[in-house]
């Protein structure tokens, strides 16, 4: 998933029939080394940081060539039709081809129990008998590419139905067929209604305990629950509910957990109602998500994975094995105090869906090539003795990174770090400058390092820090300098560099080209692909790790439509990752979009259109976003970015 | 609040201050609003520590304060030597409505007084007097917001005579202060900036003086504050770990 942004690959200019061959950009290997993390291994960083799996790639073994569309051999073996009973969303769709025995990622534990429950138990959901889709199966695929026959496997528009998850479902009912994703909320939808509650806090428990029951309904109306608690079951974390009120459900979670650890099978996830549980042990840590959105357990995983990494972030792996070592029942709220706003900042997130997190990619400013060249040397210039990373942030894209040659960025540690600039508030609201102590698991989960941060508004001309109050200045205007040293005294070293950058970047003339790209926010789908059916699409480059897309609007508007939409692509990624089957091209209909996923070794790319768009239009789109990229790749992407 | 304008060309010197107090006792709402003359009601805590800086015109002089406002959160406070170290003051920060922030705030001061500057201005302030009702007059104006989380505790625990007797003891400067309601919070940085000794405001390079221990009320003795150190000498080897 992880691997770094570390690449000088253009490779994605290619057509992606042809195979580039060269995925493993970033393997270089110099390792001696000056750069040191604080604390307290020092040695150890004399390694480079070991390169992240790139399961991904190894599962599917590189097989296809990039674009090129075989169906697996395998996926014409008889299936297992394990769930008949929900066979309703796309993902069970998909099971019915998946071997299930064979597959790695799959536990049994997990895959026995029906995953994507209906929302709505007794609703009737039109209930294609989707194991009829079985012979379907052999036709999903498609070869998007130019010059390929699009029309022949005739029945597939017919034969999917319900490209959705129960969230994806239960938000569209009612909703017209014509422009579904634009429309008002039908009032009986259960998961549309508390998507809008599903942030606000619950209430503490009054003295007499008398709002408890209020509070409980509350509590479990939410779609999704994150718990963290140690081995020993002391609650360390929960995003709802305060322990009072949520004691004995983790009691019950921590019994659970427990049993099947002493039965030597670790539980990995179960379903109870219309809720997905999934666990993820972690030393001394049990991390467990509650999902009614209809995510797969990789992807509940995934998010998991993230609040660890965020703790490890917080604490160091060393430190958090020490506290428990020495004493089993450590409460690690104490040493975790104040980073609640981190925890609920990733798992909001998640709940209102990052394509971010779905891709484990970052998304960059599209700058010219010549104009992100002039930034990278300007960092460059200015780059002081003990600067690790340096990171110019807008609006939660990156615009340029400065680092050393040896030294990658892990997409996950700069999730983190995004997670704290621009989803807690208290970096950004300060109004000053930072110096933040932290660990960046993926770099190196031994020791801390330091970064300074400070934040200006680019729609306010003046520049100086004391003149930078943004406090209240609208998200999309915001460009944070980010400097990473390993060194906790080079506070005002990293403080006159950032000085420098500024004024060079002014002088220069890329500051305000960089407020004009911020300004311009995304492009939008009909810019990017004219004439085309496509209403959004998320372009993962695996090489770069970074992903591009265009504005949500006009299409997906608010935060229930782009809920939706962020559904439809966790179903299509799903679609294409949970499996060993080597599927490349997904095509889904349902009755409010069609949908096109498309993987190659090179790139992922989902692709989103109304219902009535046929196949072939969907492809001619995909294919016109490829061909967009290809002339733009040096513009969204960073590629190599300033190295030294 | 702050006054800024004033542009007659009085010498300006930097004094830097550092700002130590339990967590969530109101250190960055008191800086936030000494600073931006604002108040947010359910500030998020700090992480790490921030840096800002402010002008403050004595009649004299203009004082720029260098700021650091640290987290108050327990695995940070084995960095705090590295943002006090340089400190010619410090305001120590207690919650009036929690009287166990009286005595962290007790610590902080005895770990001033044997590790920072010799000459230090330290000023305990007691926040969030604006729950307390005994001298609130805007009481009233001002429910709603922070309602929940202080029902219980919107008394007075710590007593005006009690926190001041300790101030007095240790020569402290001792303030009550409201950052929501901005109640004597520019007093307290004028306050610190008038304590400072005059001889370590010499301009940028203030050469060392003695190392004598500056009592607030007596002596303004020169103390011993290089303003140009930022950290190059005796780096304390404590990390952030916990
Ligand atoms: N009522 C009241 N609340 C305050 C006051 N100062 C701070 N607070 C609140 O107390 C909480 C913690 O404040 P904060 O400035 O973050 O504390 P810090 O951790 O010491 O920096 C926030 O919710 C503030 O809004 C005050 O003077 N009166
Ligand atoms: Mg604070």
């Amino acid at each position: 998933m992880s691997k770094k942004v570390d690449s000088t690959r253009s490779s994605e200019t290619q057509s992606p029939t042809v195979e580039s061959g060269n995925q493993n950009a970033t393997t270089s290997s110099d390792t001696s080394t000056s750069d040191r993390c604080d604390e307290p291994i020092d040695s150890s960083l004399e390694l480079r940081p070991p390169l992240p799996p790139r399961p991904s790639l190894l599962e599917r073994g590189n097989t296809a060539a990039g674009g090129s569309l075989r169906l697996s051999k395998r996926a014409a073996r008889p299936q297992l039709q394990s769930q008949a009973t929900t066979a309703l969303s796309l993902a069970d769709v998909h099971t019915a081809n998946r071997l299930e025995t064979s597959s790695p990622k799959s536990s049994p534990a997990s895959r026995a129990v029906s995953r994507k429950p209906s929302l709505t138990p007794s609703a009737h959901q039109p209930s294609i008998a989707v194991s009829e889709v079985d012979d379907g199966a052999s036709v999903r695929s498609v070869v998007p590419t130019i010059g390929t026959r699009l029309d022949g496997e005739s029945t597939l528009g017919d034969l999917i139905e319900g490209a959705a998850t129960p969230a994806f479902k239960a938000l569209s009912a009612q909703i017209e067929r014509a422009n579904p994703f634009d429309a008002v909320l039908a009032e009986d939808d259960n998961l549309s209604t508390q998507m809008q509650h599903e942030f606000q806090n619950v209430e503490s428990m009054n003295k007499d305990g008398q709002n408890e029951e209020a509070l409980l309904n509350i509590w479990k109306a939410k779609l999704k629950h994150f718990f963290i608690l140690s081995a020993s079951g002391k609650p360390i974390y929960s995003r709802h509910g305060d322990d009072q009120l949520i004691s004995n459900y983790i009691g019950v979670v921590q019994t659970l957990i427990s049993f099947y650890q002493g039965a030597k099978d670790p539980l990995k996830g179960f379903t109870a109602g219309d809720a997905r549980f999934v666990m993820l042990p972690k030393g001394p840590l049990n991390l467990v998500a509650v999902s009614r959105m209809g995510e797969s357990d990789a992807q509940l995983r995934t998010q998991l994975e993230s609040l660890y990494m965020q703790i490890l972030s917080t604490l160091t792996l060393p430190s958090l094995e020490r506290m428990f070592s020495n004493r089993p029942s450590t409460d690690l709220r104490r040493p975790l105090e104040g980073t609640d706003v981190l925890l609920d900042g990733l798992a909001d997130g998640f709940t209102r869906g990052s394509p971010s997190t779905l891709l484990s990619a970052l998304e960059c400013l599209r700058l010219r090539k010549s104009h992100r060249k002039v930034v990278d040397e300007t960092l460059l210039k200015v780059r002081s003795q003990n600067l690790l990373y340096g990171l110019i942030v807008a609006a939660g894209r990156l615009v340029s990174v400065v680092r050393p040659k040896k030294h990658s960025l892990h997409p996950g540690d700069l999730h983190l770090i995004f997670n704290m600039l621009f989803e807690a508030g208290s970096v950004k609201a300060g109004g000053g400058e930072n110096w933040i102590p932290l660990c960046l698991p993926g770099f190196n989960n031994t020791g801390f390092l330091y970064m300074y941060v400070s934040f200006f508004s680019t729609s306010e001309g003046a520049l100086s820090p004391e003149a930078e109050r943004p406090s209240s200045a609208g998200k999309d205007d915001e460009l944070a300098i980010v400097l990473i040293s390993a060194n906790k005294d080079s506070f005002f070293e990293l403080r006159q560099m950032r000085a420098d950058l500024v004024a060079q970047l002014e002088k220069n003339g890329s500051m305000a080209v960089i407020k004009t790209a911020i300004r311009k926010g995304h492009a939008s789908c009909s810019d990017i692909t004219p004439g085309t059916v496509l209403k959004h699409f998320l372009y993962k480059s695996r090489g770069n790790v970074q992903f591009t897309m265009p504005s949500f609007e006009p299409h997906f508007h608010g935060l229930i439509a782009k809920r939706k939409l962020m559904s439809l692509y966790h179903n299509l990624h799903d679609s294409i990752h949970s499996r060993t089957a080597h599927l490349k091209v997904q095509h889904t209909v349902a009755y409010d979009a069609t949908a096109l996923a498309w993987e190659t070794p090179l790139f992922e790319l989902y692709c989103v259109a109304s219902s009535n768009a046929s196949r072939a239009a969907l492809v001619a789109g995909a294919n016109k976003v490829v061909s967009w990229i290809r002339r733009e790749e040096e513009r969204v992407f960073i590629i190599g970015g300033a190295v030294f | 609040m702050t006054d800024s304008t004033a542009s007659a060309p009085k010498p300006s010197s930097s004094v830097k201050l550092v700002l130590l107090g339990e967590a969530a006792v109101g250190k960055s709402s008191l800086v936030l609003r000494f600073v931006n003359n604002d108040f947010q009601p359910n500030k998020e805590p700090t992480i790490g520590a921030a840096f800002l800086t402010q002008k403050c015109q004595l009649p004299s002089r203009t004082i720029k304060f260098e700021i650091w406002d640290t987290a108050g959160q327990e695995r940070f406070a084995s960095l705090a030597p590295m943002y006090y170290r340089n400190a010619q003051s410090a305001l120590v920060v207690y919650d009036m409505t929690k009287p166990s922030s009286l005595v962290k705030a007790k610590h902080w001061v005895a770990e001033l007084q044997r590790q920072a500057s010799p000459g230090i201005v330290i000023a305990l302030v007691g926040n969030k007097l604006d729950l307390c009702d005994d001298d609130d007059p805007e009481d009233e104006a001002q429910d709603g917001e922070n309602a929940e989380g202080h029902e219980e505790e919107a008394v007075r625990k710590v007593s005006t005579a009690e926190a001041k007797a300790y101030a007095e003891e240790e020569s402290l400067l001792f303030y009550e202060t409201s950052a929501k309601t901005g109640h004597n919070v520019s007093e307290v940085f004028t306050a610190i900036a008038n304590a400072i000794p005059e001889t370590s405001l010499k301009g940028p390079r203030t050469g060392a003086g003695g190392g004598t221990q500056a009592a607030i009320s007596g002596g303004q003795d020169t103390s011993r504050v290089n303003l140009n150190a930022r950290g190059a000498d005796g780096a304390a080897k404590e990390g952030c770990a916990c």
